[in-house]
């Protein structure tokens, strides 16, 4: 199956050695020579000294899930060895220092033995030094190995260097150093390697979080609140740094507002505040923090406020697997908070969706007056992915739902025919009108509260009136599910009766699973949900199938149980497919589940 | 009930400001606390102050947390948009609200437990960051609305109604309040409007943080003789450290205050603050001073009032941020979306 332009090279190394670096450089050059790749850092939550992997998986065919057997193990951390060594399909190569040289006790895989230690302690005096540029020594042998394009490493080293150019030339001379190496004592080029390709031509290699934090900033948003927790962190870093280019005057005064709060009740306080003042306003926080912003999210929705929440989900219960990736905030962010709570969510399934999804965030936020959760995770966050580039309309307009101006006040009983009230639905559509704060000096002013109110948001303590509020913001919900993305749906057999419902990063590992069920002799249609509440394509789509594999990165099936639960998708059609180890989901996973409600006896075989 | 909207008919010889409106037009719904609540008191003085510093109320923001003060609210100032959020969470909501637009004048009441315990947190992180806020804490040592437990501000020498023992140091926000950086820091009294009506004035006109700890007995719960947050007990133990003036911007400084006694600070809007000295130790200038005078007096089991600490020049959040002068709620999209050119560049970075 491995190949040229198709194979698993995966970096074991030490957390801090300075080994991210090198590795980014290694993937953004197969990307710039056009070969779709897909990587995955695999970290522990560390500062220093634990170990450390970063798989690349390398497709021409441009499958970008992750894949397993690993076909070259660059073995740069000697604490995992051994179970590094097991990891190497039969056929495969390891490379590793052999300043220090092992027994390796496997005759079914090549081992590459590179003098790094040696080689820096010849080259370079300084120890820092010695240390960082044994991560480009391996570069520079993989691109004799692997018979990578010289002139791309190289754009590559000055791009990563901006700034910084002093290092360009030692940096240049590490990489010749593991190449002439490699070219004198190793068989090169490998079976494995690489050349120049189409499939990534086009595309953009950036991590989901950079993507949403970029939205954040076409989307108009101004008040950004947040407090660090991995993997979100990157949210508001990627909205600071595009922002600071793009939201200063020129005289220097910024255009937003970023506030790293004490905890992430207070982040979510401030940007409900924000949207109450009329600010596009977001926070972003992992699992943990989901559960500590539970009441306010029930204020926001009870009161009305439009905010947006970039949930980057990591593995749980409790602090869970915070380096690991998972899906299993789904229940908890969909009905976040006590009483009757319902949120809307958004599912984008890569970074360039993090971007498109993230932008219409707010405008769903603002229309529907509530708040709003994107729904990423760690795998899309905060790996490199390679997709399509961003794209923005310049006609497009913001949506700024229902606010009204001084005029549009006083002009509200003649064109409605009723008079104002914060709370009235006076479209059909359960969508009140807002006003904001300072708007008029006699009109529209309203107490916003998490207390029961009427429709003018007045305290009460009449149930029956608090029953007809909670319905309207229930019914508020339809509204939602007719505007929110509609799922996609991919059908390779028309009358077929069984497919796969999916979401999220598991986008990949799917698609390119249903080609191999196909091959399998079995064409499954598809649908990938993109939001919560389920619209009418949702349940139709449900309807027309009798077995339906719920793909997700979870223990309980929560997508699942939500498609019983507001959708009333008849249990027994749903079979749950749960992938919760916390690595991102290959597609002979999804497969090999397939296979063995489908196909026993193949199942078996492909064991 | 605080769902009943006072009449709007008011007398034609009400005294009006200089917008035109009078005290009613200033006022909320009508209380629902108990009678002869201290924070209705605070309700009246602040209605007071905005009336006298002709503030058009709906240029004013009220937000508060949970329990009775944070009801207030409802009850001064129905013409301004208000937020009654979460329990101790007033500061963070505000702290959006004001990044939201800088030109309104931000009211924030809070409660001994919504600041001192639950809200600890957030008041210490708000103070901080100076936000530019009247940040006011309706100080009854007792939690009302569910009977009358201590609070964290309650003196560990005032026990219970039932006469139950307080087992635990009193937190000192005013205290805190200095030590973290708060601009503008005051104690008063519900009972004394004379004191208390300058105060919110120049805490309002004051750019940064104003901090106002009232102690505003609670009637029902703990008003008893032993109570240090009792009327009887104030009353008789208040130590007024100074007297303050204030003078609104278009007025003239009419006071002699060269004698020593008395200072004028020029605050941020125009407005002047004389203070008059009456506490000879004290300058509230320094900080040190300040938290001083305030552990002299409580040792002695006095509570001294006035105005404890004031900074004239501290920034404010905005001035931190940097952000523009125009509030950030009104930019129109034309300036905060780069456009599809900018993102051509983006992605040609990322190829």
């Amino acid at each position: 199956m491995s190949g040229i332009n198709d194979f698993v090279i995966k970096f074991a190394t030490v957390n801090g050695s300075g080994s991210a670096s090198a590795n980014t450089m290694f993937a953004k050059t197969l990307f710039r020579m056009g070969i779709p790749v897909s990587a995955k850092n695999i970290f522990p939550s560390n500062i220093q000294g634990l170990p450390t992997w970063y798989e690349v998986r390398v497709s021409e065919a441009g499958y970008l899930a992750r894949r397993d057997g690993i076909d070259f193990m660059v073995a740069m951390n000697p604490q995992t060895y051994q179970e590094d060594l097991q990891e190497v399909v039969p056929g495969g190569w390891l490379l590793y220092d052999e300043t220090m040289p092992r027994i390796w006790n496997r005759s079914d895989v090549t081992i590459l033995g590179l003098p790094i230690a040696e080689i820096c302690a010849s080259n370079w005096k300084d120890v820092r030094q010695r240390q960082l540029f044994k991560n480009m020594v391996y570069v520079g042998a993989l691109s004799a190995l692997l018979e990578m394009d010289l002139k791309v490493i190289e754009a590559s080293v000055l791009d990563q260097l901006k700034g910084k150019e002093k290092l360009v030339s030692a940096n240049k001379k590490a990489v010749d150093l593991g190449r002439q190496y490699a070219l004198a004592n190793f068989p090169c080029p490998l079976p494995i390697k690489v050349r120049h390709a189409e499939g990534a031509k086009g595309k953009i290699m950036v991590t989901g979080n950079e993507a949403a934090g970029l939205a954040a900033v076409y989307a108009g948003a101004t008040v950004c609140a947040w407090y660090p927790i991995t993997p979100s962190t990157s949210v508001a870093e990627g909205f600071e740094k595009h922002a600071k280019k793009m939201r200063v005057t020129k005289d220097g005064r910024h255009l937003y507002g970023i506030v790293q709060a004490e905890d992430e009740l207070a982040a979510i306080g401030v940007a409900i505040g924000g949207a109450w003042n009329g600010a596009r306003s977001f926070t972003a926080t992992s699992g943990p923090g989901i559960s500590l912003m539970s009441e306010f999210l029930g204020l926001a929705y009870f009161a009305e406020i439009p905010i947006v929440l970039f949930n980057i989900q990591r593995g749980g219960p409790s602090t869970g697997m915070p380096t690991r990736t998972g899906q299993p905030d789904i229940l908890s962010c969909a009905y976040a908070s006590h009483g009757d709570t319902k949120h809307v969510l958004l599912f984008p399934s890569n970074p360039t969706e993090c971007f498109s999804m993230g932008t219409d965030a707010f405008d769903l936020a603002e229309r529907l007056q509530t708040p709003v959760m994107v729904m990423s995770d760690l795998d899309i966050g905060m790996n490199d992915w390679v997709t399509e580039p961003f794209a923005w309309d310049d006609k497009k307009v913001h949506d700024r739902g229902k606010v009204l101006s001084a005029a549009e006040l006083e002009a509200f009983k003649d064109v409605k025919g009723e008079a104002w009230g914060r709370y009235k639905d006076v479209d059909g559509d359960a969508i009140p009108y807002r006003t904001l704060p300072g708007t008029h000096p006699t009109m529209g002013a309203f107490f916003t509260r998490g207390t029961s109110h009427d429709e003018s948001a007045r305290y009460t303590e009449d149930g029956r009136i608090h029953a007809r509020v909670i319905d309207r913001i229930r019914r508020k919900f339809d509204t939602a599910a007719t505007i929110v993305p509609k799922p996609e749906i991919t059908t390779r057999d028309k009358a077929g009766k069984v497919g796969v419902i999916y979401f999220g990063a598991n986008r990949p590992a799917v698609l390119e699973a249903l080609d191999y069920l196909e091959r399998d002799g079995l064409k499954l249609n598809a649908m990938r949900l993109k939001a919560f509440p389920f619209g009418q394509e949702v349940r139709d789509f449900c309807a027309a199938h009798d077995t339906l594999f719920v793909v997700e990165q979870n223990r309980d099936a929560q997508m699942r149980q939500l498609l019983v639960m507001e959708a009333e998708v008849p249990p027994e059609t749903l079979i749950a497919t749960l992938n919760y180890d916390g690595t991102p989901l290959t597609a002979d996973f999804v497969r090999k589940a397939v296979l063995k409600k489908l196909r026993p006896a193949k199942a078996q075989a492909a064991e | 009930m605080s769902y009943i909207s006072k009449p709007i008919a008011h007398h034609p010889a009400l005294p009006k400001n200089a917008l035109g409106l009078t005290h009613r037009e200033y006022e909320g719904s009508m209380s629902t606390l108990c009678a002869g609540c201290g924070h209705d008191s605070i309700t009246a003085a602040i209605i007071e102050a905005c009336f006298e510093m002709d503030l058009p109320a709906h240029r004013i923001a009220k937000i508060s947390g949970i329990g009775c003060s944070s009801k207030t609210p409802t009850y001064f100032l129905g013409r301004s948009h208000g937020f009654n959020s979460v329990h101790g969470r007033m500061p963070s909501v505000t702290t959006g609200a004001n990044m939201a637009n800088r030109d309104l004048v931000y009211i924030g009441i809070s409660g001994d437990g919504d600041t001192a315990s639950i809200g600890l947190g957030q008041f210490c992180h708000a103070v901080r960051r100076k936000l530019n806020m009247t940040y006011i804490v309706m100080n009854n040592g007792c939690y009302g609305l569910t009977k009358g437990q201590f609070s964290a501000t309650n003196d560990k020498s005032s026990p219970s109604k039932k006469g139950e023992a307080n087992p635990f140091e009193a937190i000192d926000l005013c205290q805190m309040a200095i030590q973290l950086g708060a601009g503008f820091v005051a104690r008063s009294f519900s009972g004394d409007k004379r004191q208390l009506i300058p105060l919110i004035k120049a805490a309002i006109s004051y750019k940064g943080f104003a901090f106002l700890d009232v102690i505003s007995p609670c009637v029902t719960f703990n008003n008893h003789a032993q109570a240090t947050k009792s009327f009887e007990y104030v009353r008789a133990h208040n130590q007024a450290i100074g007297r303050l003036d204030y003078v609104e911007p278009k007025e003239e400084i009419t006071v002699d205050y060269a004698s020593g006694e008395s200072k004028a600070v020029t605050m941020h809007d125009g407005s002047h603050l004389i203070l008059h000295k009456l506490d000879k130790g004290h300058d509230p200038r320094d900080s040190n001073a300040a938290i001083q005078t305030i552990r002299e007096n409580a040792a002695k089991g006095e509570v001294a009032t006035g105005l404890l600490y004031i900074n004239e020049a501290q920034q404010d959040l905005h001035d931190v941020l940097a952000t523009d002068d125009r509030p950030l709620n009104v930019l129109p999209m034309s300036e905060l979306c780069p456009g599809s050119k900018a993102l051509e560049g983006i992605n040609a970075r990322l190829r």
